[in-house]
C-alpha cells in the first residue's frame, strides 16, 4: 500500500521453506527471536506514529479545544475545510511552494551533481564545499537570512549600497509579491546540496560501459546527456522529486520563523495553518482535517511518483547493462 | 594502480558502484573528446563556481559579522572586515543559555541514536532471516512510516505526550523523534543486512549456534559500517529538527539548540552578532564531525538514495 513498498518489493528468501521444516521448539524459539527483535521497533513506532495517524483521523470528527472532553462533530470540521477562504488560500500557497521548489531545485541539482560526479580534484573540492548548507539547522538557515535580507542593516542592503545595485533593495520578507519567492529561494539553498549529492552518487553509478558504446556509435555530447545519462538517472530523479515534493509539501520550520505565513497570507502554507490552528486557536478537530489533508496529499503524491516512474522497468534495465 | 585502491575504498560502501572499473579506461567516462576541451567544460566551471558563491557568501557573512561588536555591524560594511573583531559574542551567548541548549541537544541526538541503532538492527535482524510470517509483517507495517509527514501527525502525539505527562520533558523528544527514525533506519538497516550471504549464518547456526549467537557473532560486527552511516543521518536529522522540540517543549531548560536559536532570536533581536554567534555555535560540533570524516558524512547524507 505504501509508496516504499514498491521502492524495494520484499526479496524472496531461499530460507523461507527450509524454516518450515524444523521442529516444533525450533519453531517457538525462532518466533520468540522475533519477538525479542521485532517488538521494540514496532512498539515505538506504533504508539508514537501509527497512534496519532489514527488519532488524527478520529479527531477529524470532533470538535475540541484541547480542555474538557471532545464533541461529535460529524462532517462539520471537514464542511468548515471546504468553505475557508484561508485553507484554500493556504492550499494554493502550498502548491505553489511545491511546483517553484521542484522547478527551481531540480535543474540546478541535476547540474551540479552531473558536475561533480566527475573524477577531477577541484570537482570534489567544490562537491565537499556544496554541503556545507547540510549542515546547518533549518532554524540556523533562517536566522541567517534574516539577518542577509533585513531592509536597513541586511548584507544585502549593504551590498546594493557599495556596489551601487538598487535592484538589491527590496522589503525581502514584507513584499506581498517578493516574500514567496524568496522563501522559495531559501528552501532551495538549503535543500540543493541534498539533491546534488543523490544525482551524484546515480551519475556514478551509471556503467561507463554504456558511454563507451554510445560513443563508438558516434553519439555527441548532448546525445550522451538526453539517451544515456537521463535514462539511466531516472530512478534517482524519482527518489529526488519525490523527497523534494513531499518535503515543500509539509515545509514548515523557514516559513514561521521568517515570516510566519505573511505578508498578509501570502507565505501561509497549510502546515503552517495546521500549526495555528491547533497550537494557536486550540482548534483540535479542525486541525487534524487539515493534518489529514497533508497526510493523504503527502502518499499520494509520493505513490503517484513512483508509480509514474516505474521504478520496477528501471532496476532491471540497469542488471541487464552491468 | 590507483583503480585497485578505489575499487577497496568504495566496497564499503556496500552496494558498490561499478565506477572503479570505468576509471581505469576512461576518466570522466567520455573518451575522445580531450580535442575539443574547452567551451563546454569552462561554461561548467563558471557555473559551478557561481553556484560556489552563493553557497558560501551567506556563511562568510555570518562568520564575519559574529565576529564583530554590535556597533560596528551597524555602522560599517558588514561585508569587510573591520578593526577589532573578536570571539566576544561567543562567550557572550554561552553563558547566556546557549550551553545549556546543547547539552540539551547532545542528551536528545545520543538517547536516540541508542534506541533508533538498536532497536533497527534488531528488526532488522529479524526481517532479514524472514522466519516468520510476523516480520514480514511488521516490515511492511514499519514501511508504513517512510509516507507519513510528522506534520499529518504532530496534533495527536502532541496530545498523547500531555497526557502521558511527558509534555516538556527531554524523554519525550527522545521518544518521539526515535520512532520517527525508525523506519527509515529499518529500511537502510535491511537492505544492507541482505548482501550478507545467507550460508554464513546457516553456518553458525550448523555450529549450533543459536539466533542469539548469530546476532552476536555475525550481524552486530558486520553492522558496524551501516551503523556509522545511520548514526550520521540520524543524528544530522535529529540534531536539527524543529517542529518537534516547537510543539513537545516550552522550557528553556529543556530546549534543545535549533529551537533556543529563536528564543535567541527574541532575546537579541537586534544583536544580530550574537545571534550569529549563536548559530555558529550551534554548528560547530556538526562541523567538527564533518573535518574529521568528510568522506563517511557525505555518503551517509546520500544514505537514503541507496536504499
Amino acid at each position: 500500500m505504501t509508496a516504499a513498498g514498491h521502492i524495494r518489493p520484499a526479496r524472496r528468501q531461499g530460507a523461507g521453506p527450509a524454516a518450515r521444516k524444523r521442529n516444533a521448539p525450533a519453531q517457538r524459539g525462532l518466533a520468540l527471536a522475533d519477538l525479542i527483535g521485532l517488538a521494540p521497533a514496532v512498539v515505538l513506532f506504533g504508539i508514537f506514529i501509527l497512534l496519532p495517524l489514527l488519532g488524527a483521523v478520529v479527531l477529524s470528527f470532533f470538535r475540541w479545544n484541547g480542555l474538557g472532553s471532545p464533541h461529535w462533530a460529524g462532517g462539520a470540521n471537514w464542511a468548515q475545510f471546504v468553505h475557508d477562504p484561508i485553507a484554500g488560500q493556504s492550499l494554493a500557497v502550498t502548491a505553489k511552494v511545491v511546483a517553484l521548489s521542484w522547478v527551481v531545485q531540480t535543474p540546478i541539482s541535476l547540474a551540479l551533481g552531473l558536475f561533480t560526479a566527475g573524477r577531477a580534484r577541484y570537482r570534489s573540492v567544490y562537491a565537499t564545499l556544496y554541503v556545507l548548507p547540510l549542515l546547518l539547522s533549518t532554524a540556523g538557515i533562517a536566522l541567517m537570512w534574516e539577518a542577509l535580507l533585513d531592509p536597513n542593516f541586511g548584507g544585502v542592503t549593504a551590498l546594493s549600497r557599495s556596489l551601487h545595485l538598487g535592484f538589491l533593495r527590496q522589503n525581502w520578507l514584507g513584499d506581498a509579491h517578493l516574500t514567496l519567492f524568496v522563501i522559495v529561494a531559501i528552501i532551495s539553498w538549503q535543500f540543493i546540496p541534498f539533491h546534488t549529492l543523490l544525482y551524484q552518487m546515480g551519475r556514478r553509478q551509471i556503467p561507463a560501459v554504456l558511454y563507451e558504446a554510445a560513443t563508438l556509435d558516434g553519439a555527441t555530447g548532448r546525445q550522451l546527456f538526453w539517451r544515456v545519462t537521463l535514462p539511466q538517472l531516472r530512478y534517482t530523479i524519482a527518489t529526488s522529486s519525490t523527497l523534494m515534493v513531499v518535503g515543500a509539501l509539509t515545509y514548515f520550520d523557514i516559513i514561521y520563523i521568517m515570516t510566519n505565513g505573511g505578508p498578509g497570507y501570502t507565505t501561509r502554507v497549510l502546515s503552517l495553518d495546521m500549526y495555528q490552528a491547533a497550537f494557536l486557536q486550540n482548534e483540535f478537530g479542525y486541525a487534524s482535517v487539515l493534518a489529514v489533508v497533508l497526510g493523504v496529499v503527502g502518499v499520494g503524491i509520493a505513490l503517484a511518483l513512483v508509480r509514474f516512474t516505474g521504478f520496477g522497468s528501471m532496476r532491471s534495465q540497469q542488471e541487464g547493462a552491468t | 594502480m590507483s583503480g585497485v585502491a578505489t575499487a577497496g575504498g568504495t566496497a564499503a560502501a556496500g552496494r558498490a558502484a561499478p565506477v572503479p572499473a570505468g576509471r581505469r579506461s576512461h576518466p570522466a567516462g567520455r573518451p575522445g573528446r580531450r580535442h575539443r576541451l574547452p567551451m563546454g567544460r569552462v561554461t561548467a566551471f563558471a557555473a559551478a563556481t557561481v553556484w560556489l558563491v552563493v553557497v558560501l557568501a551567506p556563511l562568510y557573512y555570518m562568520v564575519l559579522a559574529s565576529l564583530r561588536s554590535q556597533g560596528s555591524y551597524l555602522t560599517a560594511n558588514p561585508w569587510l572586515p573591520a578593526g577589532g573583531l573578536s570571539f566576544a559574542n561567543y562567550g557572550t551567548v554561552f553563558t547566556a543559555g546557549l550551553g545549556r541548549y546543547l547539552l540539551n541537544s547532545v542528551i536528545v541526538t545520543a538517547g536516540c541514536l541508542v534506541v533508533t541503532l538498536l532497536f533497527s538492527l534488531a528488526a532488522a535482524f529479524r526481517v532479514v532471516r524472514n522466519s516468520t510470517r510476523g516480520a514480514a509483517g511488521s516490515f511492511r507495517l514499519l514501511l508504513i512510516g517512510l509516507a507519513i509527514p510528522i506534520q499529518a501527525i504532530i496534533v495527536p502525539l502532541y496530545l498523547l505526550i500531555y497526557r502521558a505527562h511527558l509534555y516538556d520533558t527531554l524523554a519525550a523528544l527522545i521518544l518521539a523523534m526515535s520512532a520517527a527514525a525508525v523506519p527509515v533506519s529499518v529500511l537502510i538497516m535491511t537492505s544492507f543486512l541482505r548482501d550478507i550471504p545467507q550460508e554464513l549464518i546457516g553456518a553458525v547456526l550448523v555450529d549450533g549456534g543459536s539466533e542469539w549467537t548469530v546476532f552476536r557473532r555475525l550481524i552486530w560486527p558486520l553492522a558496524r559500517p551501516v551503523l556509522a552511516t545511520l548514526a550520521i543521518y540520524d543524528g544530522l536529522n535529529v540534531w536539527n529538527n524543529f517542529i518537534l522540540p516547537l510543539v513537545l517543549t516550552q522550557s528553556s531548560s529543556v530546549s534543545v539548540l535549533p529551537l533556543g536559536l529563536t528564543k535567541f532570536q527574541g532575546q537579541y533581536a537586534i544583536n544580530v552578532p550574537a545571534v550569529m554567534a549563536a548559530v555558529l555555535l550551534s554548528v560547530l560540533p556538526l562541523v567538527v564531525l564533518f573535518v574529521l570524516m568528510r568522506r563517511q558524512v557525505m555518503r551517509s547524507l546520500g544514505a537514503i538514495a541507496v536504499r
